[in-house]
């Protein structure tokens, strides 16, 4: 397969066509507006493609919840504000185990805030976002070619847990272009049973939400729980970058994982021994697999275009056994390698003490 | 090696284009590459700009606070990004629109009349190209033929004349500067 040059939305797009994605329904919001023009184009010329742009996000996300019901594989894209609108969609897309894609391309907020790449929608993300006891798979994508890999991969786990997926990435993300080469999709499992399409002679099958009885509700909360700890146990993803000898590790995701790299070139040059672990599943957190890190390191420090958010996952993680320091830059402003090393070189030698005010 | 590179001009002038076949073609000389547009709130008249970065490893952040090269069409793209280039890098102004001169001389600046050579062609908006002609024989990041080539597979669902013309374009922006530097 070849090696093409693409911007981060249509990437999303032409890999979730490839893998099989047939409906679409999104609104649009700078800066993912590249994501439904590709799949207006692309689902017009597919077999079975359907595109709605929709009234609004709230219309966008009940329409891929009918459209998974019906067994199509469905994916809708918004940026910060109009994923919040959603938020209602996606509950009852996790009460009623339907799967579906969700695209997050963040921006600065809150409120309306900017069209800047940031990273403030991360609690939203990964501690489920609409009401209700769920969670949601949260996959933070740092490279074109991982836009590309997880988009795909996004439907598949969807699939295999009845669950819907987030692409939590940012405006910088989107907007890029860099090279990419599409793999080949997996073929596509999920049983013909849960799909609505008529009942022919069969029985009639109802998929709900609305559980009006407090025991039956406890126990299919249950039920959600145990799909959860199992996705927790095996759908957990992390990468390793120059931790071989590494005195100080950074904590980043996405796009500051990436500036976090460029950091930790320079922090070598100037001798420092700095390493960077970057979770690519932010839901389930890779926590084990981070404390496991602190046996031999104790000097940690969390980078986020945010004013802390991961921080809490890493806090959990480390549980004590670690000391954590903290620099962000929220609200669409996108730091520098050298900026983030200077923090880093000061941070170096600490000796105690936990998060320094921000 | 890293080398960041600001394309700026009026929107139409085919700023994007630059970056974009740059891109292209470092990607096709087996270069990292990185392309970012600016984006959001852009308004008719106003400027365009996009910054690729190429290195021959992994790209950590595709924004340029100080960039190695800045390449104007336009003066209010001159007024915005001068001050950013690094030290030492290089400046390529499109000098048949922009009357003014660069503030920095810690930097080297080379002076295309782009616009009255692409009218000489008798295609104004080949401005781009013989920018880009220019730019590559002082920087020399991607071989010429690379480069051609790379363009005409960008420009592929174009009509044949409209490549030639650039190709034309391209020589006679890198002959201006092998004449006049």
């Amino acid at each position: 397969m070849n090696k093409v040059l693409m911007q981060g939305n249509k990437i999303i797009g032409e890999a979730a066509i490839r893998a099989g994605c047939r409906f679409y329904a999104g609104y649009p919001i700078t800066p993912q507006n590249e994501i439904p023009e590709y799949m207006a184009e692309r689902l017009r010329s597919v077999e079975g493609g359907v595109f709605i742009q929709s009234e609004s996000e709230i219309a966008a996300i009940h329409m891929v919840a009918g459209a998974s019901a019906a067994g199509a594989r469905s994916m809708t894209s918004s940026s910060s504000p109009g994923i919040s609108l959603k938020q209602e969609g996606i509950s009852t897309l996790a009460a009623c185990q339907l799967p579906a894609v969700i695209v997050n391309m963040m921006r600065g907020g809150p409120g309306l805030g900017n069209i800047s790449p940031a990273q403030g929608d991360y609690f939203q993300a990964t501690r489920g976002g609409g009401h209700g006891d769920y969670r949601i798979i949260v996959l933070g994508p740092a490279t074109a070619q991982e836009l590309a890999d997880l988009t795909m991969d996004a439907f598949d786990l969807a699939d295999q847990y009845r669950t819907p997926v987030m692409i939590l990435a940012d405006g910088m993300m989107g907007q890029m272009m860099e090279p990419v080469i599409f793999k080949e999709p997996q073929p596509r499992v999920y049983p013909a049973s849960y799909m609505m399409r008529g009942a022919g002679k069969g029985k009639s099958k109802i998929i709900r939400g609305l559980i009006l009885d407090p025991l039956d509700m406890e126990e299919h909360n249950w039920t959600l729980e145990r799909k959860y700890r199992v996705i927790a146990k095996k759908e957990t993803r992390h990468e390793l970058y120059r931790m071989d000898d590494a005195e100080l590790v950074l904590v980043a995701y996405g796009t500051a994982a990436r500036i976090a790299k460029g950091a930790i070139k320079r922090l070598r040059e100037a001798g420092l021994r700095a390493g960077l672990f970057r979770p690519i599943t932010l839901w389930p957190f890779p926590e084990n697999e981070l404390r496991d890190l602190a046996k031999t390191l104790e000097n940690f420090l969390v980078f986020e275009m945010s004013t802390g958010q991961m921080l809490e996952d890493v806090r959990l993680a480390l549980q004590g056994y670690a000391r954590i320091g903290f620099h962000g830059r929220p609200g669409g402003v996108v730091p520098t390698p050298v900026e983030l090393a200077n923090v880093v070189m000061r941070q170096y030698d600490r000796k105690q003490g936990i998060i320094e005010h921000y | 090696m890293i080398v960041k590179t600001i394309f700026s001009g009026f929107g139409g002038q085919g700023v994007l284009m630059m970056g974009f076949t740059l891109a292209q073609s470092a990607m096709n000389a087996g270069y990292q590459v990185t392309f970012l547009p600016a984006y959001g709130a852009e308004v008719r008249g106003g400027t365009a700009n996009c910054t690729v970065a190429v290195s021959d490893d992994e790209i950590a952040s595709p924004i340029a606070s100080e960039p190695d090269n800045v390449v104007v069409l336009n003066t209010p793209s001159l007024y915005t990004f001068q001050n950013r280039v690094a030290p030492g890098g290089f400046l390529f102004l499109n000098s048949s629109i922009i009357a003014v001169d660069p503030s920095r001389h810690d930097v080297r600046t080379f002076k295309i009349p782009a616009s009255e050579i692409a009218e000489k062609l008798g295609n104004i908006r080949t401005v781009n190209t013989v920018m880009m002609g220019a730019f590559l024989k002082m920087t020399g990041l991607v071989k010429p033929d690379i480069y051609l080539s790379s363009m005409a597979e960008v420009m592929g669902s174009k009509k044949r004349s409209i490549i030639d013309v650039n190709h034309k374009a391209f020589t006679e922006g890198y002959q201006y500067l092998e004449e006049s530097t």
